[in-house]
């Protein structure tokens, strides 16, 4: 049987992904982390190597690959000593422009999505607010239409990349049915009336900006709706099924990483006389530990694999790989920490970062319990 | 422009290397092959040089076994446009001297204005080829170059030397070896490495680029390993207690490691 994860082309793609988050990434992110966001030139150096759109076909700007490719360079990032927080920063784009793509609308495909890809703008995508996260259904942003322009109010809040961002792809309520009156538009935000109120502190993810929102009367013009009036909804359900997935990948590439530095540091670390791994305890440990990342990274690499083979609408399927490598991703990190001793509590071990990075992948995009109801309706209906 | 670009694959430069016991020359199977990093600013130059002039194609030559062909396949990803790639057992073990008349003869079945080369392979380090491929093909000879400038049939190039640098300037057909001062290599992209499978690779047994058996390999080539040796092992350092004099003592130290 063919590898599909190995061919020659993906092994010479995982080389060019090791070799430019060596170069590009690795030095910096210390810096980037005290900094609270990623420099834009990163975007232009991650395009320029073609790592931005992996799996968007050439037509809208991306490189033609597929879903197995783009799982490919997030995890050999992860592999390579990048985070899950460089990750979230670098690649906000994957989850802010993916409707813009699917909607097939040039004028919005050109002026947002291109540049995105070409790493020139940033792009954040905006549903959650202060009174809303969960469930999408409650959000109160509202745009109401006047003349050629939207009228947007609102307020939306913990949204990844909005401190840096050209433009944010905004959900929005144009009608008054929970579902059906929500709708999605994309705000410039040289927009007036746009603010950024605040830049977040938070655990984790410390190099990913993360910002609250104020729109105040912002005028929008109406071609900057993704499709319908009524179809946001649909629109962030169906997209959220590549998010989730996306998690999915942090979540045990950051696994496999922190498993890589324990091992490495256990084998180096004499405790009473010996290395650390000559303890049964300590072997056993890192046994369960690459069984939880290489069970987990397998299931997620069967959804992409079904993905790839035409498959569709695989979202419980998507939530249990989410739900699946988290937990792998929380029991690996924390007893990373515990391995690394002393330590592994301090800034300056990686694996602290990991273990900060990987808590927030079990609450954002869906928290566990809602992609459990989620599965949970597939399953009994 | 046409542009040829002598690429080698050679052991990674992180690996242990060795020489095998029996011929002693690199032992090339036990380690993972990669591009000469050298030779990634020699590929780079040569696509800058191409995009900026709009025409000519960029070739690969390489000489080495099967294997190398990864090497190519990385340059071709880089995007030079096809590749030559001699293979022969009768090949392995040749120095310099004899590999430079392989290239050379290589280089003949090939159009080319320009050859652009890495200034040194990271396993032999002689630095030689780009010259003695000149004196072979009869080519204007460009070494060390940190900046290439082409204009007609005009290449101008900045040459590094320990204190600064010498213009220097000739018409083609020119071989040119650069330092890695000269550009920032670009990474093969996914379309890229996609493109490279599609690319034309012509493969050349020595008779194939008329190349006589007798000049190339152990056999053929000027210089022999007599003997190695492994590095000797570290030796413990030499500490000097201040005791007042610690910096005359130090001064002394350097000057007797000639460092001073
Ligand atoms: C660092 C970071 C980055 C983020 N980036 C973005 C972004 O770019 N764009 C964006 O729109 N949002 C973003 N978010 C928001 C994120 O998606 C939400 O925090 C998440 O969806 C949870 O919503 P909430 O915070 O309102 O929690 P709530 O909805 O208030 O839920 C709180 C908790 O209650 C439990 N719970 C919720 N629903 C159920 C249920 N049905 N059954 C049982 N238990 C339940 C869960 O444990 C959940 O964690 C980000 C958040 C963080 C922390």
């Amino acid at each position: 049987m063919t590898d599909v994860w190995n061919t020659p082309e993906r092994v010479a793609l995982r080389q060019t992904v090791r070799d430019f988050t060596v170069r590009e990434i690795v030095p910096y992110l210390d810096q980037w982390e005290d900094d609270g966001e990623v420099p834009r030139s990163l975007h232009k150096a991650a395009a320029a190597a073609g790592l931005l759109g992996i799996s968007t076909p050439e037509s809208l700007g991306g490189q033609g690959g597929d879903a197995i490719d783009n799982m490919i360079v997030q995890e050999e990032m992860l592999y390579t000593g990048a985070s899950s927080g460089l990750l979230s920063a670098l690649f906000t784009h994957g989850i802010a422009i993916p409707h813009i793509l699917h909607s097939g609308d040039r004028y919005l495909i050109d002026r947002y999505a291109k540049p995105a890809l070409a790493g020139e703008k940033i792009g954040s995508l905006a549903v959650t607010e202060p009174d809303a996260g969960s469930d999408v259904s409650a959000i109160r942003t509202r745009a109401v239409r006047d003349g050629d322009e939207y009228v947007v109010n609102g307020a939306k809040t913990f949204i990844t990349s909005s401190t840096r961002a050209d433009f944010v792809t905004t959900v929005v309520r144009t009608g008054d049915e929970a579902h059906h009156g929500i709708s999605l538009i994309v705000v410039d935000t040289d927009s007036p009336g746009f603010t950024v109120v605040r830049r977040l502190r938070k655990m984790g993810w410390l190099c990913s900006d993360t910002g609250e929102l104020a729109y105040v009367d912002v005028r929008v013009p109406a071609r900057n709706m993704i499709g319908g009036e009524g179809s946001g909804f649909g629109q962030v359900a169906t997209q959220f099924g590549g998010e989730r997935l996306g998690l999915a990948v942090h979540a045990y590439g950051v696994a496999q990483r922190a498993l890589d530095l324990t091992i490495e540091h256990v084998r180096n670390r004499i405790a009473f006389g010996k290395p650390l791994i000559a303890k049964q305890v300590v072997r056993h440990k890192l046994v369960e530990m690459t069984r939880a990342v290489d069970v987990s990274r397998t299931y997620a690499h069967t959804i992409a694999e079904r993905i790839v083979n035409g498959e569709q609408g695989l979202f419980a399927e998507a939530a249990m790989a989410k739900n699946q490598c988290v937990e792998a991703c929380e029991f690996v990190v924390n007893e990373a920490v515990q391995l690394h001793g002393g330590m592994g509590y301090m800034r300056d071990s990686e694996v602290e970062r990991h273990y900060r990075d990987a808590r927030i992948l079990g609450i954002g995009g869906g928290a566990t319990e809602v992609m459990n109801d989620l599965i949970a309706k597939a399953l009994f209906g | 422009m046409n542009i040829v670009v002598c690429v080698k694959q050679v052991p990674d430069t992180w690996a242990e290397k060795r020489l095998s016991d029996s011929d002693k020359t690199v032992d090339r199977e036990g380690v993972e092959g990669v591009m000469n990093e050298l030779d990634e600013y020699a590929v780079e130059e040569a696509l800058r040089i191409k995009e900026a002039g709009g025409d000519g194609t960029v070739t690969v030559l390489t000489m080495g076994p099967d294997k190398a062909v990864e090497t190519i396949r990385k340059a071709l990803s880089m995007g030079a446009d096809q590749a030559v790639h001699v293979v022969d057992d009768a090949l392995h073990g040749s120095d310099a001297l004899a590999t430079s008349n392989a290239l050379a003869k290589a280089l003949g079945t090939i159009e080319y204005d320009l050859v652009i080369l890495g200034v040194e392979s990271t396993d032999a380090r002689m630095s030689v080829i780009p010259a003695m491929l000149a004196e072979r093909t009869g080519a204007a000879q460009l070494t060390f170059a940190r900046k290439v400038e082409v204009s007609g049939t005009t290449v101008k190039i900045e040459r590094q030397t320990d204190t600064g640098y010498d213009v220097v300037e000739a018409s083609t057909p020119a071989i040119v070896s650069v330092v890695e001062k000269i550009n920032e290599p670009r990474y093969p992209s996914f379309k890229g490495i996609m493109a490279a499978k599609k690319k034309p690779l012509t493969t050349l047994t020595i008779a194939d680029a008329g190349v006589d058996g007798g000049s190339v390999g152990l056999a053929g080539s000027g210089t022999e390993v007599a003997e190695f040796a492994a590095r000797p092992p570290k030796q413990a350092g030499q500490i000097v207690k201040d005791e007042g004099d610690g910096g005359a003592k130090l001064a002394e130290f350097l000057a007797s490691q000639k460092l001073v």
